[in-house]
C-alpha cells in the first residue's frame, strides 16, 4: 500500500508545482473578495487563464501532441488537477470542451475539423457545450426527437430542444446529437453534429433552479441550417460518437473533491447542546464515515488508473454516497442552526438547494444502479419495449399510451 | 499511488482461504447451534497458519506484519463464517508484545493462547474507560486496579470477551484511582479468575464473561495509546469480518436473483431487486475503502487509527446489517428457514453489531474524533 507518487510522477507534479508556484499570481480570481463583479470580467479572466494553461501544457494534457496536447495517461490529469487545487488556482474554464467533446472530435471527426476546431477550444478562444439530453430524453437518451434533415445542397437543418446544456450562454460551438432516421430502431437512428451557436435560428434561454441560478440553459432550434461539413462520424452512426463522449465524462465526473465531514462537524459543534446530541452524534458519524469512504475510494480509482486499468462501474456510486451523504448533513446542519441555516446567500442554503438536481446530474441514481446491477452484477436487464422498433412507430405507440 | 495487495499479502489471503476451506464452517455454524460438539475450534488452525504471531514483532518470535494483514485474514474468516479465533488474541499479542511480556514467543507460536479484555477508551460523553454491559444501556467502569510495582491486582467484570473461554492468559484493561488504564497480564487459572463461557445467538463465536477478584497479573509497560490502539484494532478487525460476510451474501444473492423466476422473468431483473443488490455493493465498496485507509493509519498515521477504524466499523456493521437482511429478502420465505445459509448470516450480524462496544458506539466515536478535530488529515501526495 503506497500512496506515494512512483518517481517519474513525482517528477512530473514537481514541474507541475514550480510552474504554478511561478505562475499563480497570473490566475484570476473567481469567487469571493477580490473577484469581478461583472460576468463578462470573469469569463474573459478565466478564457485568458485556460490559454495560459494550455500553452504550459496543463490544459488537454490527455490529448495528443499533434492536436496541442501532452500525450500524458489519466494519471498526470489526476496529479494537475491536484496540484491546481493545491496552488488555489481556478482550473479550465471549458472542462466539457476539453474533457469530453474534443476527445470526441479526436476520435470520430475529419481531419477538416480537427485542424479547425482544436486548438481554439483547447485555448480557450472558442468555448463549446454539449447538446445531448432533451426534455424527453435524459435517462433513456437514445429517444432525442431533435431532427436534422438533409437539403439537396448537402446542408442540414436542425429543429428541436435541447436541455441542461452548461455553457451555452457563452459557446461558440456545440456538439449535437440528432434523429436523422425515424425508420429505424432508435439507436441507429441518430447523427452528431457540430452546430455554431450564434447559427440564425438557435435559441439561448437560461433555466434557473432551486438556488435561483441558472447553471444551465435550455437550446432551441428553429429551422436551423448547418453545413454539410458538420457530421461527426457517420450518418446515422451518432449513437457509437455519443458512447465515445460518455465514456470520456466518467473519466472527468467525480474525480474532483466533494463535501467534507471537517465542514459538518465544525457547524455542528458550535452548538453545545447538538455536539453531546446521541443523535445528532450518530448521523454526523454515520455520513462523515461514508463520506470518508469515497474519499478512499478515489484513491483506490487513481490506483486502478495508475495500474493502467480504467476504474470500473462501481466507482460511479462514490457520486450517489456523495450526493445523500450531503444531503443528509445539509437537514443535520440546518435542523441545528434553523430558519437562520436557509438565508439565500449562506453556505448551506446553496448546498441545500443545489443537491436534489446533482442527483440526477450525469444519469439518474435509478439509472446508475441500473447500469451497475447489470454491468458489475451481471444481473439480467429489465424487458424493453422499444427493441427493433423503429423510432417513428414508437413515438406513436408513446402517444397512443400517453392519451389512453 | 498503488494500493493493490502485494506478492505477500496476497499468499497471505490465499493461505486463510485455503486453511479455512478445510471445514464445513457453514454447517459448523448451524449445528453448534444445538450441538455443542459441532462448533468447531479453529485455533489449531491458527497456530498452523501463524495468526497468534502475525502482528508480533519478529524479535519477538512473531511474523512482524501489520494490521492490514490481519484485516485480510478476518475478512476471509468473514466470508465463510469462521470462528476464527482473532478478536480476542490479537489485539492481546499486540499489548503482549509491546508490554515486554516475558512469555512473548510461547504467545506467538500458539503455545500459551492470549485473550484480550475489551476496554473502550473515554470520549466526551462517557468520560472514563468503560467495558460492555452484561446488559442494558449502561457501561460499566472497566476493573478497578492497584499497582504495586511490576504488578497489579484487579476487581470487576468484563462481559462478552471474544475468546476469553479457551485462553491462557488473558490481557486486562483495569484503571487506575486517578483513572488511568492499565495493561495486565492474569493468568487464566490465577485465584479470583472466573470465566464464565457462553456464547449468544451466533454458535460460531466464543464468549465469555470474565470476573477478576482481587486476581494479580503482570502490569505490561504499555501507554493509554497503546491500550486505545487494540480496541481500535479490534473495531477494524470486526469490520473486516463484515465486509467478508457482505462479500458472500452478495454473490450468494446475485446468483439467486438471476437463477429464480417470477411473472416470467428472472427476479434479478426487477428493479427493486437490482437496486437492493447495488446497494448491498456500494456499502460493500465503501467498507473496503476504510478498510484500507484503517490499514494506512495502523501503518503511517496512528493519530487517525481512532478515527479511520471507527468509520470503517461503521460502515462494514451497517452493511451487514443491510446485506443480512437482504439477502434473506431476495430469497423470499425460503431465506427465513433453517436450513438456509442466509439465517447464519443474519446471527453473525445480530452479534456482531452488539459486540465490543458495537456499530452504533463506533459511529459516535467518529463523530467525536471530527469535534476533537482529530480527522483526516493525511492526504494523498
Amino acid at each position: 500500500m503506497d500512496l506515494n507518487d512512483t518517481p517519474e510522477q513525482a517528477q512530473y507534479r514537481a514541474q507541475i508545482r514550480s510552474w504554478l508556484e511561478e505562475h499563480k499570481s497570473e490566475a484570476p480570481v473567481i469567487e469571493g473578495d477580490g473577484a469581478p463583479t461583472d460576468p463578462d470580467e470573469i469569463l474573459a479572466a478565466r478564457r485568458a487563464w485556460q490559454g495560459r494553461l494550455a500553452e504550459a501544457g496543463l490544459a488537454g494534457a490527455t490529448w495528443p501532441k499533434e492536436y496541442g496536447g501532452q500525450g500524458a495517461g489519466p494519471i498526470e490529469n489526476v496529479i494537475i488537477s491536484q496540484e491546481m487545487r493545491r496552488a488555489g488556482v481556478p482550473g479550465i474554464l471549458d472542462v466539457i470542451g476539453v474533457g469530453m467533446l474534443g476527445p470526441t472530435i479526436i476520435a470520430h471527426g475529419t481531419d477538416e475539423q480537427k485542424g479547425r476546431y482544436l486548438g481554439a477550444m483547447l485555448h480557450g478562444d472558442e468555448v463549446w457545450c454539449q447538446l445531448f439530453s432533451e426534455p424527453a430524453a435524459g435517462s433513456d437518451l437514445a429517444a432525442v426527437q431533435t431532427r436534422a434533415r438533409k437539403n439537396d445542397d448537402g446542408s442540414w437543418t436542425l429543429n428541436g430542444q435541447k436541455v441542461w446544456t452548461t455553457n451555452a450562454q457563452f459557446a461558440a460551438f456545440g456538439l449535437i446529437l440528432a434523429r436523422t432516421n425515424a425508420d429505424v430502431p432508435k439507436h441507429k437512428g441518430m447523427t452528431m453534429f457540430i452546430v455554431p451557436m450564434d447559427a440564425a435560428g438557435v435559441t439561448v434561454r437560461g433555466l434557473r433552479q432551486i438556488s435561483g441560478e441558472a447553471e444551465f440553459n435550455e437550446v432551441f432550434f428553429d429551422d436551423v441550417t448547418i453545413d454539410s461539413g458538420s457530421v461527426v462520424g457517420p450518418v446515422d452512426g451518432g449513437w457509437g460518437v455519443g458512447l465515445t463522449t460518455l465514456m470520456f465524462e466518467r473519466l472527468t465526473i467525480g474525480m474532483g473533491g466533494g463535501y467534507r465531514s471537517d465542514r459538518f462537524a465544525q457547524a455542528v459543534g458550535g452548538d453545545p447542546a447538538a455536539r453531546r446530541d446521541s443523535g445528532v452524534r450518530h448521523d454526523l458519524g454515520e455520513l462523515s464515515a461514508e463520506l470518508e469512504a469515497i474519499r478512499w475510494t478515489g484513491y483506490r480509482s487513481i490506483s486502478a488508473l495508475q495500474g493502467g486499468q480504467i476504474p470500473g462501474p462501481e466507482f460511479g456510486l462514490a457520486k450517489v454516497t456523495m450526493v445523500n451523504c450531503a444531503v443528509k448533513a445539509g437537514d443535520l446542519v440546518a435542523d441545528i442552526i434553523g430558519p437562520e441555516a436557509l438565508a439565500e446567500d449562506g453556505e448551506f442554503a446553496y448546498m441545500i438547494s443545489f443537491l436534489p438536481g446533482l442527483k440526477s446530474a450525469g444519469g439518474t441514481e435509478e439509472i446508475l444502479r441500473n447500469t451497475i446491477g447489470e454491468r458489475v452484477l451481471g444481473l439480467p436487464p429489465e424487458p424493453r419495449l422499444d427493441k427493433g422498433i423503429p423510432f417513428s412507430e414508437l413515438r406513436a405507440k408513446e402517444k397512443e399510451g400517453a392519451a389512453a | 499511488m498503488n494500493l493493490d495487495l502485494s506478492d505477500e499479502q496476497e499468499f497471505l489471503r490465499e493461505a486463510a482461504r485455503g486453511a479455512l476451506s478445510r471445514f464445513k464452517t457453514l454447517e459448523a455454524a448451524r449445528e453448534g447451534l444445538e450441538d455443542d460438539g459441532a462448533r468447531l475450534d479453529l485455533w489449531p488452525t491458527a497456530i498452523e497458519a501463524g495468526w497468534p504471531g502475525l502482528l508480533i514483532t519478529e524479535d519477538n518470535g512473531g511474523a512482524g506484519l501489520g494490521a492490514y494483514d490481519a484485516l485480510l485474514v478476518a475478512q476471509e474468516a468473514g466470508r465463510v463464517l469462521a470462528g476464527a479465533p482473532l478478536l480476542g488474541p490479537l489485539p492481546a499479542s499486540l499489548l503482549l508484545d509491546r508490554g515486554g511480556y516475558a512469555r512473548i514467543e510461547e504467545v506467538a507460536s500458539g503455545e500459551l493462547k492470549a485473550a484480550w479484555l475489551p476496554a473502550r477508551p473515554p470520549s466526551e460523553l462517557e468520560e472514563s474507560w468503560t467495558v460492555d454491559a452484561l446488559s442494558g444501556m449502561t457501561r460499566p467502569p472497566a476493573p478497578a486496579a492497584s499497582v504495586d510495582g511490576g504488578s497489579a491486582t484487579l476487581n470487576g467484570t468484563v462481559a462478552w470477551a471474544p475468546d476469553a473461554a479457551e485462553a491462557d492468559v488473558l490481557v486486562a484493561i483495569g484503571r487506575t484511582a486517578d483513572g488511568e488504564p492499565v495493561a495486565v497480564a492474569v493468568e487464566a487459572g490465577a485465584a479470583g479468575v472466573s470465566i464464565d463461557a457462553g456464547w449468544r445467538y451466533d454458535a460460531t463465536r466464543s464468549l465469555a464473561t470474565v470476573t477478576l477478584a482481587n486476581a494479580s497479573g503482570t502490569k505490561l509497560a504499555v501507554s493509554a495509546t497503546d491500550i486505545a490502539e487494540a480496541w481500535y484494532l479490534t473495531q477494524a478487525l470486526i469490520a473486516a469480518e463484515s465486509a467478508g460476510t457482505v462479500e458472500t451474501a452478495l454473490e450468494v444473492s446475485v446468483q439467486y436473483a438471476k437463477e429464480r423466476y417470477t411473472f416470467g422473468r428472472a427476479i434479478g431483473s426487477y428493479q427493486a431487486i437490482k437496486h437492493s443488490l447495488v446497494e448491498m455493493l456500494r456499502r460493500l465498496e465503501n467498507a473496503k475503502s476504510l478498510l484500507i485507509y484503517a490499514g494506512f493509519a495502523f501503518s503511517d498515521h496512528p493519530e487517525e487509527v481512532a478515527y479511520a477504524a471507527s468509520a470503517a466499523r461503521s460502515v462494514a456493521g451497517g452493511a451487514l446489517d443491510f446485506a443480512a437482511r437482504q439477502q434473506i429478502a431476495v430469497h423470499g420465505g425460503i431465506g427465513a428457514t433453517w436450513e438456509h445459509d442466509a439465517p447464519l448470516t443474519f446471527r453473525r450480524a445480530q452479534l456482531s453489531r452488539r459486540l465490543v462496544g458495537g456499530t452504533h458506539d463506533a459511529t459516535d466515536r467518529v463523530t467525536e474524533e471530527l469535534l476533537a478535530g482529530r480527522g483526516p488529515a493525511s492526504e494523498a501526495a
